[in-house]
């Protein structure tokens, strides 16, 4: 440092007939560091802050490594025991019996059966409490109608409500209206279980938009409908994103209401994996059993990757403006 | 011809009552603007006219049409609004046809009315762009023309000029009069700035908690206030008070007496007599009071001493100091004071206001 600041000063010393006579109130003051600070690479600061985030990374990436490391072995290289070597042999054939005929009691045809049930249940829950709690948090934000505050008090508390409570009193339900052990059943429950905090998140993106807009679209001369379509929809594209991933998400990783309200031809990917692995009889595959789970995971996996930077910006923004 | 007629208005929210008994006539034409600070229920008012709020009680005219429960699309209004609220997923020809297109027009009528919309507000290149391409005053603009395209016989504006920077908001205000003077349409103009108030309208009406306080032309309101809020709000600085009571001089004339000071009253014009005893308030403009003025009586003028100078270019304020009061004073800003100063005022009465000091009621 010193031997720059040393460099600079003979420097400035060579051009110093020229610049003194100009630079006149310079005079008495020290030459001194000038330009850009320098960055040191190691300091400690740098070394703890990479460091724990080095740590923090290897924890949560650790088991996917082992898992998908375990999944391209054959089961004599995984009774070596050596979990985290990677395969000697590279073998695809765990992911292809996993998803085509793994054993779940007297069904062997894989996963393949429990994807397209999940497919089934999510796309529709989906999109029809997105759709609804939609127009329910539009309705609320901006329409005051008779009763709303009662209306969204009673939504809220029922996003506090744990589901276990409800289980036995929806089985009743769905019995009596003939839809018990239906894949429709369960869309319903979905559905419905979705609706508090979806129509919470909706209603907060909503009232964060300039109330002023939903004025000049009256002023302008456009209805409930036409504001909703025209107006607010296509100006909340991050929130319609923020709430796919989490019905999407919470929808195929859900396990406890595919195993309470379907029957086992109707079973979901989640609880189709939970029977395969815990399966009691014969040799434990972890290949195939680690391909199973990898292959469960991948939906909401791709999800996120797909739409992660717009779930980001959809959180964000809500933050800022709320 | 009235254009807008506003009748024993009353708007509640639940126990609280907004707006009470407010009565509001405008005629064709008129440029009126609400005037008064944030929460005095100026803008409430003006959502109350445009059907953006249900109001309680009364009734609404708009052209002689009683249009008090009729949707804002169908009252003949056009609004503009403090935030532009321009569509953001629209570009700008998109904004401005959005309601005829709600409204079912005929395309060759569309194109009409926003290529003339277009050419009035000088905002033709900009039609294809989205509102985060524009500046703040292209949005001012492009709002305005959205309220201009719907063919309307009143416009309403809240605040229109409140998001813009100084010199963006002195030209539009330009704009906006140059535009009501050609269109002559009637204009409900709301603001909390008086000089957009004394600038553009025909009439000011002044509100304070719901209550619309004085209703008069800008020359009215600015020159003879009809209380004590009304003279404090308009002007900048503000209207110096002066707390005293009336007495009566030797030779009979009433005078205004304060701590230290007497004022002759000769030259105040007022219906009432102005009997010796009365608790009043002295109200006197800053630019009324003159300073060391050559051929005044001795007995009219009155010693000060200048506390703060402030050069504001054309003008030249003074703070001074009289007898435990305090007065703004301006002068040429040419003439140049430093602190300490001795100097000696006199007042023109007949620019003066005087108020009663229990009722702060104009006497």
């Amino acid at each position: 440092m010193s031997d720059r600041g040393h460099l600079k000063k003979t420097n400035l010393a060579a051009t110093a007939p020229a610049s003194i006579t100009t630079a006149g109130p310079m005079t008495g003051l020290a030459d001194g560091p000038r330009g850009a600070k320098p960055r040191r690479m190691l300091s400690t600061r740098t070394v703890i802050v990479y460091g724990t985030l080095f740590v923090a990374a290897a924890y949560y990436l650790l088991p996917l490594y082992v898992m998908i490391v375990t999944s391209l072995k054959g089961m004599p290289e995984i009774r070596l025991g050596n979990i985290f070597a990677p395969p000697l042999e590279v073998t695809f054939e765990p992911w292809v019996k996993a998803w085509s005929s793994a054993c779940t009691g007297l069904n062997c045809d894989g996963l393949s059966r429990g994807f397209w049930n999940s497919v089934l249940i999510t796309v529709p829950s989906t999109v029809v409490s997105i759709a609804i709690a939609s127009v329910n948090g539009y309705a609320l934000s901006n329409w005051r109608f008779k009763g709303a505050d009662a209306f969204f008090t009673i939504l809220v508390v029922g996003a506090f409500i744990p589901y276990q409570v409800m289980i036995y009193p929806i089985v009743i339900i769905l019995r009596e209206i003939g839809l018990y052990g239906s894949l429709y059943g369960l869309i319903i429950v979905h559905t419905i279980f979705g609706m508090p905090i979806l129509t919470l998140l909706f209603r907060n993106y909503f009232a964060g938009l300039p109330e002023e807009l939903f004025k000049a679209a009256r002023v302008d001369g456009a209805g409930f409908w036409g504001i909703y379509f025209k107006i607010m929809v296509p100006m909340s594209l991050p929130i319609f994103v923020v709430a796919m991933i989490l019905q999407v998400t919470g929808i195929w990783n859900d396990f406890l209401m595919g195993v309470v309200f379907t029957r086992p031809e109707y079973y979901p990917m989640t609880v189709q994996l939970n029977n395969i692995v815990n399966s009691v009889q014969g040799v434990k595959e972890y290949n195939v059993n680690m391909a199973a789970t990898i292959l469960t995971g991948a939906v909401p996996l791709l999800v996120y990757f797909v739409s992660g930077r717009l779930f980001v910006r959809g959180i964000a923004a809500g933050a800022v403006k709320g | 011809m009235t254009s807008v007629s506003v009748k024993d208005l009353r708007l509640s929210f639940g126990q609280v009552t907004v707006l009470d008994q407010l009565n509001l006539d405008i005629q064709e034409g008129e440029f009126l603007v609400l005037l008064g600070s944030s929460g005095c229920g100026k803008s409430t008012l003006l959502n109350c006219i445009a059907g953006l709020l249900d109001i309680t009680d009364g009734q609404i005219f708009i052209n002689g049409r009683n249009v008090t429960w009729d949707e804002p699309k169908d009252r003949g209004i056009g609004m503009v609004f403090q935030s532009y609220a321009l569509y953001p997923q629209m570009t700008v020809e998109k904004n401005l046809s959005f309601g005829l297109k709600v409204a079912k027009l005929p395309q060759a009528e569309i194109d009409k009315r926003v290529k003339r919309a277009a050419e009035i507000l000088q905002i033709g290149p900009l039609l294809k762009r989205k509102p985060s391409e524009l500046s703040g005053g292209q949005r001012q603009r492009v709002a305005i023309g959205r309220a201009l395209v719907r063919d309307v016989d009143v416009f309403l504006f809240d605040e229109p000029l409140s998001n813009l920077d100084a010199k963006l908001r002195s030209e539009l205000r330009v704009e906006i009069k140059r535009l009501h003077q050609s269109l002559k349409n009637t204009m409900i103009y709301v603001t909390h700035d008086q000089i957009e108030a004394l600038t553009l309208a025909d009439r000011i009406a002044i509100m304070k908690g719901g209550v619309i306080q004085q209703l008069a032309d800008p020359n009215t309101i600015y020159n003879a206030p009809k209380n004590m809020f009304v003279a404090g709000f308009i002007g900048s600085p503000s209207m110096n008070f002066l707390k005293g009571e009336i007495a009566a001089a030797v030779d009979g004339k009433p005078v205004f007496v304060a701590e230290g000071v007497t004022f002759s009253l000769d030259g105040y014009r007022t219906g009432e007599p102005l009997l010796p005893g009365r608790r009043v308030v002295l109200g006197v403009r800053p630019e009324h009071v003159k300073v060391d003025e050559p051929g005044v009586a001795a007995a009219e003028r009155h010693e000060a001493v200048v506390d703060i100078e402030e050069p504001m270019g054309a003008d030249n304020l003074l703070w001074l100091k009289n007898a435990g009061h305090t007065m703004a004073v301006r002068t040429a800003g040419s003439r140049r004071f430093s602190p300490g100063t001795k100097v000696r005022l006199s007042f023109d009465m007949s620019l003066a206001s005087l108020f009663d000091a229990a009722t702060e009621e104009r006497i």
